[in-house]
């Protein structure tokens, strides 16, 4: 046989080899496990691109039958879950700013009386329309929920009521994005989505490759502190993150003319705090992981939940309550509300604020954890 | 002699992993100026020990100083004075050697920072690379590399795990001559090998085997403390000559040398007998001096014995 010809038991030997090369690494077959199932999840079940049980609001000045046929029909219906009534319309703007709610449905005072007289009254609903995906099915719905119900009121000498374009008129105000423009949704959540990516890579495979290079051992038997090493190498990182930031602002202003209403010094103050969040859990994950292949995929792991369960792709509520759950504890979900809090609704620290400390609190965890298995690697 | 002539001065350190004895109670001390070479096969804990002594390590017990600073609470402080060299090449492949060396004068805080590199170039001959990438070295430029990162902060300690593996003869005589003439001005140097003419270089030797500090003294002292004999056979069918030694009890090794054979045994009576059965007159033997190696080798299977 000449050693040219193709043989089976050499492509056997090799074939042999790679298989035991990958049992012996435990994280990344468990990987090769764990991202299909986490996809298979993530898609098939957490994502809903036909949102229902939107938070909302109802500001009733009529408290007439009619007007509690409407309320109690669109309760009923998937789409709408009441869960503030509003006395004032302050009140009902605060909630819409605060992201609290998603509609305010507000039912007029003379609501009865112009429906008996046959004027067709007057519904106004006020949406929260940064994500177009979110309110769009259930605008489309309302409608149809109303007319039906209302039918069934309109018996006897009121049938003639039932007018062919209904007995009611709705008015629709998407506050924020009035032509449910997409990218203006979209391009300040990239924000998050690419520093989530690239922050999480980078840290995860400074400290790793350190640590395969063998540098690690020389650097720590010099004087320099743990602490100064993870610093040291964090504070390079955050300004590259800045860079990102403000490509990313530059171009959705120019290139997407997306609105900033809020301050962009605001942006930049939290995207310190973001930035920090993602460096710890990439601190975190490189001290978890023994080669660099190891903290790709770690991070992988962490980046398409981020993007998927964040509310980044899909509207967030329309996630099942666990897929909610889950997203809650990612940063990714609290700085895109943050940021398109601050560029589309014109929000402050203030409204800000019941975003900001879930990012602290995942900073503090994520570092603590980072900070003693860092340790840990010395002795 | 008073505490502050030894620059290492440590008495029972051990170091367990994960139940495993790796330093087995260690007593070493060696003066100011010395050249120690630390001798031992491959998992003897010579790393371990030397990790323990620079810092990077906490031993699990024993006591002692280093440059006169406590090896468990002023670990700081030791980091400051020793340069360690590691087994492995541990500078940055992707920074220039200039910048390598910048960088580490940098953590140390050396003053006249850039006059330190110039000149830590100069004195290795590194003068002219000092712009080429660390990764693009031949090994024996990168070790060059790495003595003089670990010298640049003036270290009076120097702490070298088995520098010259995989370097050339030229380049390893260099650095032998180096080394000297570094002792000779005052500093301490710590050193593992694997290499028996490197051993030889040392003013003083110690053996390690399965944690445990076997003998220790100049390559003389470490000789005659043996008290190994061995004999060279020269002559026809060496092959068959050392077939028939190794059934005889009281033969230890039978080692093959070019054209020789080495026998060696611990107990010299019990070796002259299993000579006498398979001597005959085709082939010239003669007692000579034990080597380093032959000691050593004798060691590590009398260790074996022991604590296998």
């Amino acid at each position: 046989m000449t050693p040219r010809r193709f043989t089976f038991h050499r492509l056997w030997a090799i074939v042999m080899k790679e298989f035991i090369q990958m049992r012996r690494d435990r994280v990344t077959f468990a990987m090769m496990i764990g991202i299909p199932l986490m996809q298979l999840m993530l898609f098939g079940f957490a994502i809903n691109s036909d949102p229902k049980h939107l938070p909302t609001a109802i500001r009733a000045a009529d408290q007439g039958p009619f007007a509690r046929t409407l309320v109690a029909a669109l309760r009923h219906s998937d789409y709408f879950s009441l869960v503030r009534e509003a006395q004032t319309e302050a009140e009902a703007h605060n909630l819409l700013q605060l992201g609290e709610v998603q509609f305010v449905i507000n039912i007029p005072e003379d609501f009865s009386r112009k429906l008996l007289r046959g004027e067709q009254p007057t519904v106004l609903i006020e949406a929260d329309a940064t994500d177009p995906a979110a309110t769009g099915p259930a605008l489309s719905a309302v409608r149809a929920i109303a007319n039906s119900v209302l039918d069934r009121d309109l018996t006897g000498s009121l049938a003639r009521l039932r007018a062919k374009d209904g007995p009611l008129n709705f008015s629709i105000h998407a506050h924020y994005n009035p032509e449910n423009i997409t990218q203006y949704n979209v391009v300040p959540g990239l924000m998050g989505v690419v520093l989530t990516m690239t922050m999480v890579v980078i840290t995860s495979l400074a400290i790793t490759r350190e640590r395969e290079r063998g540098t690690m051992e020389n650097l720590l038997a010099t004087p320099v502190r743990p602490f100064e090493v993870m610093v040291g190498k964090i504070l390079p990182y955050i300004a590259v993150g800045y860079i990102q930031v403000t490509l990313i602002l530059v171009a959705a202003r120019f290139l997407f003319g997306v609105p900033m209403v809020g301050s962009l010094p605001l942006v930049y103050a939290v995207s310190l705090l973001f930035i920090a969040c993602n460096l710890a859990m990439g601190i975190t994950f490189s001290s978890l992981a023994s080669n660099q292949l190891q903290a790709v995929q770690m991070a992988f792991f962490f980046f398409l939940p981020s993007i998927l369960l964040s509310g980044f792709m899909f509207p967030f509520r329309g996630m099942p309550e666990w897929a909610q759950w889950i997203g809650t504890c990612l940063p990714n979900t609290h700085f895109l509300r943050i940021v398109r809090g601050i560029l589309l609704k014109g929000n402050g620290p203030a409204e800000i604020l019941p975003e900001i400390w879930p990012l602290l609190a995942f900073l503090v965890i994520a570092m603590t954890i980072g900070v003693k298995r860092y340790r840990q690697t010395l002795d | 002699m008073s505490a502050t002539d030894f620059a290492i001065d440590v008495a029972g350190v051990t170091k367990k992993f994960g139940g495993k004895t790796v330093v087995n109670a260690i007593d070493l001390q060696v003066k100011r100026g010395e050249i120690y070479g630390f001798l031992g096969p491959n998992g003897s804990g010579k790393t371990t020990f030397i990790r323990m002594l620079c810092g990077l390590l906490t031993p699990d017990a024993g006591s002692g100083t280093c440059l006169g600073y406590d090896v468990l609470r002023e670990q700081a402080e030791i980091k400051r004075h020793v340069g360690y060299m590691t087994q492995k090449f541990s500078y940055y492949e992707d920074l220039s050697l200039r910048e390598n060396l910048d960088f580490i004068a940098r953590i140390y805080d050396v003053p006249d920072r850039a006059g330190a590199v110039q000149r830590s170039l100069d004195r290795l001959g590194l003068a002219n690379r000092s712009a080429q990438l660390a990764g693009q070295l031949s090994g024996g430029w990168k070790q060059r590399l790495a003595l003089a990162a670990c010298l640049i902060h003036d270290p009076q300690l120097l702490l070298l795990d088995e520098p010259t593996a995989g370097v050339d003869p030229k380049a390893r005589r260099e650095f032998w001559d180096e080394i000297h003439t570094l002792a000779a001005g005052g500093l301490t140097v710590l050193i593992t090998t694997h290499y028996m003419d490197e051993a030889e270089r040392c003013h003083r030797l110690a053996y390690l085997a399965y944690g445990n500090l076997l003998t220790r003294g100049t390559a003389h002292e470490v000789i005659a403390s043996a008290q190994l004999t061995t004999w060279m056979v020269s002559g026809p069918d060496l092959r068959d000559v050392a077939a028939a030694l190794r059934t005889h009890d009281g033969v230890e090794q039978v080692v093959a040398f070019g054209t020789t054979l080495h026998v060696s045994g611990r107990d010299a009576q019990k070796l002259d007998a299993a000579i006498a059965a398979v001597r005959d007159p085709r082939h010239e033997w003669k007692k000579i001096r034990s080597g380093l190696e032959d000691v050593f080798i004798s060691l590590m299977d009398a260790a074996r014995d022991n604590f296998a």
